[in-house]
């Protein structure tokens, strides 16, 4: 804080002349004024930056501890402490169910994930790096993607997935993702593969590389950074993707098996739980679906950030 | 080599165009044929009905109600979020002063940069059940914990905040602001950071204090990224199913106390889901599109100013 104050004195000493003509303009003495104001933009701004944080840690942690209390502990009071720390409630979270939505969600990602990125890739590298007709109409054919609101395709895509026979299975559920995953993937993937010097791609020709050898052999490793900030950014958003299960994985007609991925799991546990009365459970379902991506995040944190902005950011 | 090309380019194109014609595009086309129809779901059955589909929303008393909600959030929370975001970026870039270079963020700027952004990452869904639980009306409720710890409320009588009519929908955007001030607050600091120092550099010592150089410097060099923010901010305004859905009272997919927090989205997926009116529901999906498009149009017009070149 007391930076403003030797700041403003170094630039008053250095050069007077423009300094003093400053403050002539402005009688009221405009070095003390400066000095002041620094000091309560910065109170100021850090008491805001503060009360953000706590606005956000907050709530984390008392979802935490939340998974830790009993029943009455959270019904009485906000601010009650968990009196003992098992994992009972984790327990019964997972036998609820939480266990099953998770390997659901993971069995989608091991198939979407991959899927995604390999059609993306392809369809990217094609658009960014060979002249045809027809490429600027099919590169604007997949980015016009990103610019519809889902909602505008939801009735028929259900009615679409019921005539394949894919309801509520993860095959009908995997090709969806994918298919609403490869905007952005081309998009950004597009961008990168541009960015990658012809010279590489000439000496493989010479060589005698096929295209498609080239494409898996030269190009692919040579995109991995594009490839890992994309990749996290479809995993995020798959895990966390909720109104395309909602829609798309209903149970069936009673004798089909549950296949709701995390999310729904977690708001169909949350209605059951506050029927049943136990919301610990709620919290520990909440921490067990929210630490992988915070754990992904912290691990990725610059990568997270720069994919996700990247879909803004023209 | 060029023979090659063509066999290779299509081989390379034909399965992600037809996966993503198929489950994205073809769906979306199909839902302004179905928006004339009186499609009840799923037999074949169905009848041309016109723009009687349209005519009808627009009496309906409950869609307007959720149209007037998501116009309301179309405004004030890009608004919202992007001062949120604008101030706090501008602290974490250029608001500490001092050092040799003269220009900085303030203190502990990357911990607020990787802090900020963690509810971003977090689903919808958790956002929902979470701040469900925040907002509980009894003491339990974190908020309600907060506001009798500090004497704001009476703990006999703790605010009901998910049914107080005039606060459900404000308490709903509140929580898309929590969510998205860090994802702001990140894109606007990667557009400031590309902004070179000397042009701050050159406000300071022409005597500019902090407020001037963020209206007369920064603002206007970011300007391009402000629009974007505001398109995307429009979209996510029209959406809040989770949300809402998950948070508010409500038969299905929530929208109460009475209608006062419905948006188009619920209103569409309970026509769609639970009253078996699909035509009725394409509509409003075309309205949600429509809305959409004019809402990005209109930003793009209003806020179109000489770009800077730096």
């Amino acid at each position: 804080m007391s930076n403003t104050r030797t700041i403003d004195g170094v630039a008053k000493d250095a050069v007077p002349g423009p300094r003093d003509a400053k403050n002539g303009a402005r009688p009221q003495g405009a070095g003390g004024k400066g000095d002041d104001e620094g000091k309560v933009l910065n109170v100021f701004s850090h008491g805001f930056l503060i009360l953000w944080s706590v606005m956000i840690v907050l709530p984390l942690i008392w979802l935490l501890l939340g998974s830790f209390k009993t029943d009455t502990e959270i019904g009485s009071s906000a601010w009650s402490w968990p009196s003992n720390w098992n994992f009972d409630a984790f327990g019964r979270a997972w036998e609820k169910g939480i266990g099953d939505y998770f390997a659901n969600t993971l069995i989608v990602l091991v198939f979407s994930i991959p899927l995604t990125m390999l059609l993306g890739a392809m369809a990217a590298y094609v658009l960014a790096r060979y002249e045809f007709p027809g490429n600027r109409f099919f590169y604007y054919f997949f980015v016009a993607g990103a610019m519809f609101p889902v909602y505008l395709g939801l009735v028929p895509l259900y009615f679409l997935i019921d005539m394949l026979g894919m309801l509520n299975t993860y095959q009908g559920l995997i090709l969806v993702y994918v298919a609403y995953s490869l905007p952005f993937t081309v998009f950004f993937m597009h961008a990168f593969f541009r960015t990658l010097p012809t010279a590489i791609h000439e000496a493989a020709v010479i060589d005698g590389a096929s295209h498609t050898r080239i494409f898996f052999q030269v190009m692919v490793p040579m995109a991995k950074p594009g490839l890992l900030s994309v990749g996290i950014f479809n995993v995020l958003g798959q895990w966390n993707q909720y109104i395309l299960p909602m829609t798309l994985m209903q149970q069936q007609s009673g004798f089909d098996k549950d296949r709701s991925v995390l999310t729904q799991g977690l708001v169909l546990l949350n209605q059951q739980q506050g029927y049943e009365g136990d919301l610990p459970v709620i919290f520990a379902g909440m921490t067990i679906a929210m630490l992988p991506v915070i754990v992904v995040y912290l691990s990725f944190q610059r990568q997270v950030q720069s994919g996700l902005t990247a879909g803004t950011l023209k | 080599m060029q023979q090659g090309k063509y066999r290779f380019v299509t081989g390379f194109l034909i399965v992600p165009v037809v996966l993503y014609a198929v489950f994205m595009i073809w769906p979306y086309m199909q839902t302004f044929g179905y928006s004339f129809t009186n499609w009840q779901g799923q037999s074949q059955e169905m009848s041309f009905v016109g723009l009687d589909n349209y005519t009808a929303l627009f009496s309906d008393s409950v869609f307007l109600k959720a149209l007037w909600h998501n116009i309301l959030l179309l405004f004030f929370l890009p608004v919202a979020t992007i001062l949120l975001a604008l101030f706090f970026a501008y602290m974490v870039n250029v608001g500490g002063r001092g050092g040799a270079g003269g220009i900085r963020g303030v203190a502990g700027s990357g911990f607020y940069k990787i802090l900020f952004f963690v509810p971003h990452v977090l689903s919808i869904a958790i956002l929902a059940v979470l701040w469900r639980a925040i907002y509980r009306g009894d003491v339990a409720g974190l908020i309600n914990g907060v506001f009798i710890k500090l004497g704001l409320s009476d703990p006999a009588h703790p605010i009901e905040w998910l049914n107080e009519p005039d606060l459900v929908l404000w308490c709903v955007a509140f929580v898309l602001l929590w969510w998205g001030v860090g994802f702001y607050l990140v894109l606007f600091s990667a557009a400031m950071q590309s902004v070179p120092k000397e042009i701050y550099e050159a406000a300071l010592l022409d005597g500019a204090s902090r407020t001037q150089s963020f209206f007369r410097v920064t603002l206007p060099l970011l300007w391009d990224t402000v629009q974007t923010a505001w398109v995307y901010l429009a979209i996510l305004a029209m959406d809040c199913f989770a949300l809402i859905s998950v948070m508010t009272p409500g038969n299905s997919y929530g929208g109460g106390p009475d209608h006062n927090s419905e948006v188009m989205a619920t209103y569409l997926m309970r026509n769609f889901l639970s009253f078996g009116k699909s035509g009725y529901a394409c509509a409003m999906g075309v309205v949600i599109l429509g809305l959409t498009l004019i809402l990005s149009l209109v930003t793009l017009r209003i806020s179109r100013r000489e770009r800077i070149e730096y």
